[in-house]
């Protein structure tokens, strides 16, 4: 027995020492860092602990943007996203001809490389000396006027950006969502068949309460990847995101670490503590609802 | 309410694409199913008998023929609106409501005038139960439920809304042995207080003997034989029916027709007037061997197994299609263990013989 203890230890060793070295050693030390007062990471040096990191993170404008920012995003993008992948795969699961070529062209995304999915949309929306992007010239063609999506209004900017994360994050939800569907036995449909189901009540008492595991799972990871959303805004709006007022939290992380603003190593931690909390109190709430709703 | 069936043929296209020749699952059926009986649809896997119940059901459309709910052609009419209810093989219960919520989920379906009350669904629900007795079940999940109860929810679902036609897949596959008899009877009398004219597959004889009105025996598509449980296992039409019906199997053997006289090997075993003379193939039923001292049939003994009531007999014969003979006798007779043959005398009415040609059954005059 004893020795058998041993041995499991041993062989979990890689696995703790990996972990432990790269997850839970730098958490613990951005929590640290996050109560040390102007630590500096060049001479490991810092005035005082305390909650005033905290207290200038929470009061600084370029954070509050950057919370107001994500949770628009978060509140949008994901029942949007969830919500269209669901209809798009009850649709894909529903035909038989040409499932496959719809299933790959739903699929491209997911493989294309982001700087060409950048590039698309920068076709698509914005304005150039040249031309005003596609959207503008159907915009212009129904007698509206141009739209300046990448430098102008907020609301444009902001509907750009969920427009591209919905986008990106479709593929993978359709190809969970299609799985999901396919996974359900034909014959519960068959018996709501005989017994008279209308298809909207096969949908919403059956199909729904079959696949509320993987409709759940994608929430979750829905939320949690929307809430450390970053690179999206770099591909649309370039670096300087606080200038385009469309910083998102992880965004002001990584300003605070490395930006024009950066060296701030300890408003960083205070940040991305903030945004733990948050991701964990959603998360959390989210796992309430589900014990409620979710059959598995 | 009767069921007809009238050349019902159902074929699919070859999965095999480079064969052109479409699969042949159900062949020109034809059977009409009287009121309120309980018909066993039986045969080996992939004759077909459950694409019939899937006709008769509405999931799947026939390539042609006709299906008559009494007089009402419901051939063209989907499953919803023929009126039937149906138990899957694997019972197919909503795992996430309740026994109760699964029973009441066809009478929600119910629109426009048809429509219960609240109260009323559940009055209804409730009798069902207790007709299934279940009703102390009501408001656990399936996952709680032995593969028993499991059955009789799946039964009273099909049943709440007063089906026209019920109908069973393989009912008692997933059932232990035990718990097989104790439904199939259950079966039997839930058919018989709601009087439902019933329809079941499987590929047990012995479920399908033992409480069908009548059985339809099939294979390959193709129906062999219609009939009373014990009219069929009496007087099979050929080799197949005999050779499926019957527990321990029929025994088989090769055999020649001379002179009005049935030979077994250089046996002379018993008079079949009016058949010609001829090879057959002779089937016996265990229970046709009558042991004898001086009986015609030889065979070398192998093995006695004593089995309370009845004593059964292993034994060889060279002109035996089966590995081994087997014979019940009743337990009176004694069998000398260290004897090397055995003789018997053959019942003529539990020999059959059969064509070699075609396996159809020669009728002879005892």
């Amino acid at each position: 027995m004893e020795n058998n203890n041993r041995k499991a230890w041993l062989y979990l060793l890689p696995a703790i020492l990996f972990m432990g070295l790269f997850m839970v050693y730098p958490l613990v030390d951005v929590f640290i860092y996050s109560f040390e007062e102007g630590y500096n990471s060049a001479s490991q040096t810092f005035f005082g602990t305390g909650l005033y990191n905290y207290s200038y993170v929470l009061h600084d404008p370029y954070f509050l943007q950057a919370v107001k920012n994500t949770f628009i995003l978060v509140i949008i993008t994901v029942p949007l996203s969830t919500g269209i992948a669901l209809l798009i795969s009850v649709g894909l699961s529903s035909i038989k001809p040409l499932r496959n070529l719809y299933q790959t062209v739903y699929f491209l995304p997911y493989v294309t490389n982001t700087l060409a999915v950048g590039l698309v949309f920068m076709i698509l929306f914005k304005k150039t000396a040249y031309s005003d992007g596609l959207v503008n010239l159907l915009i212009n063609l129904f007698g509206g006027s141009s739209v300046d999506f990448i430098d102008g209004p907020y609301w444009a900017k902001m509907f750009v950006l969920c427009f591209y994360t919905i986008w990106v994050v479709m593929p993978f939800k359709i190809l969970i969502l299609t799985s999901a569907l396919a996974s359900v036995n034909q014959d519960y449909y068959n018996a709501a068949r005989v017994d008279g189901t209308s298809k909207l009540r096969i949908f919403t008492k059956i199909t729904l309460p079959m696949i509320s595991p993987m409709i759940f799972y994608l929430v979750i990871t829905g939320f949690i990847g929307a809430f450390k959303a970053y690179s999206d805004a770099v591909a649309l709006f370039g670096t300087n995101l606080n200038a385009a007022g469309m910083n998102t939290i992880v965004g002001y992380v990584y300003d605070m670490l490395y930006g024009d603003s950066g060296g701030y190593p300890s408003y960083a931690s205070a940040a991305a503590i903030i945004l733990f909390a948050i991701v964990l109190t959603i998360t959390v709430i989210n796992l309430l609802v589900s014990k409620k709703h979710v059959h598995y | 309410m009767k069921v007809v069936l009238q050349n019902l043929t159902k074929k699919f296209p070859n999965r095999n694409k480079k064969v052109q020749e479409d699969v042949v699952a159900v062949n020109d059926f034809t059977f009409e199913i009287p009121d309120g009986k309980l018909i066993g649809l039986l045969g080996p896997s992939g004759c077909g008998k459950s694409t019939t119940l899937s006709l008769i059901c509405g999931l799947q459309k026939p390539t042609s023929g006709k299906i008559f709910f009494g007089d009402d052609d419901v051939t063209e009419l989907p499953p919803e609106n023929r009126g039937v209810g149906m138990v899957f093989q694997n019972y197919a219960l909503y795992p996430h409501l309740t026994v109760k919520q699964n029973i009441l989920f066809p009478l929600e379906n119910l629109k426009g005038k048809d429509r219960l009350t609240k109260d009323q669904m559940l009055e209804k629900a409730h009798q069902i139960a207790k007709l299934v007795q279940i009703d102390e079940l009501m408001e656990r999940k399936p996952s709680e439920l032995s593969g028993g109860q499991q059955q009789r929810v799946a039964i009273a679902r099909a049943l709440v809304k007063m089906p026209r036609v019920l109908l069973l897949d393989e009912p008692l596959s997933n059932l232990d042995a035990r718990l097989r008899l104790q439904t199939r009877e259950e079966i039997r009398r839930i058919q018989r207080e709601t009087g439902i004219t019933t329809i079941f597959v499987t590929h047990d004889q012995e479920e399908a003997m033992s409480i069908s009105d009548q059985i339809v025996v099939m294979k390959a598509g193709v129906v062999q034989q219609i009939g009373r449980p014990q009219d069929v296992y009496n007087s099979p039409v050929n080799l197949f029916v005999a050779k499926f019906l019957g527990t321990p199997p029929i025994n088989v053997f090769d055999g020649r027709v001379s002179g009005g006289r049935l030979y077994i090997g250089n046996d002379c075993v018993m008079d079949v007037g009016g058949v010609s003379d001829q090879d057959v193939t002779v089937g016996i039923r265990p229970e046709g061997f009558v042991l004898c001292e001086n009986g015609p049939l030889c065979c070398k003994l192998s093995g006695v197994e004593v089995m309370g009531r009845d004593i059964s007999i292993v034994s060889t014969n060279t002109s035996s299609l089966n590995p081994t003979i087997r014979s019940i006798i009743s337990a009176e007779n004694e069998v000398a263990p260290d004897a090397e043959i055995v003789r018997f005398t053959l019942k003529p009415n539990k020999v059959f013989l059969f064509s070699k040609a075609d396996e159809a059954r020669i009728s002879f005059g005892g």
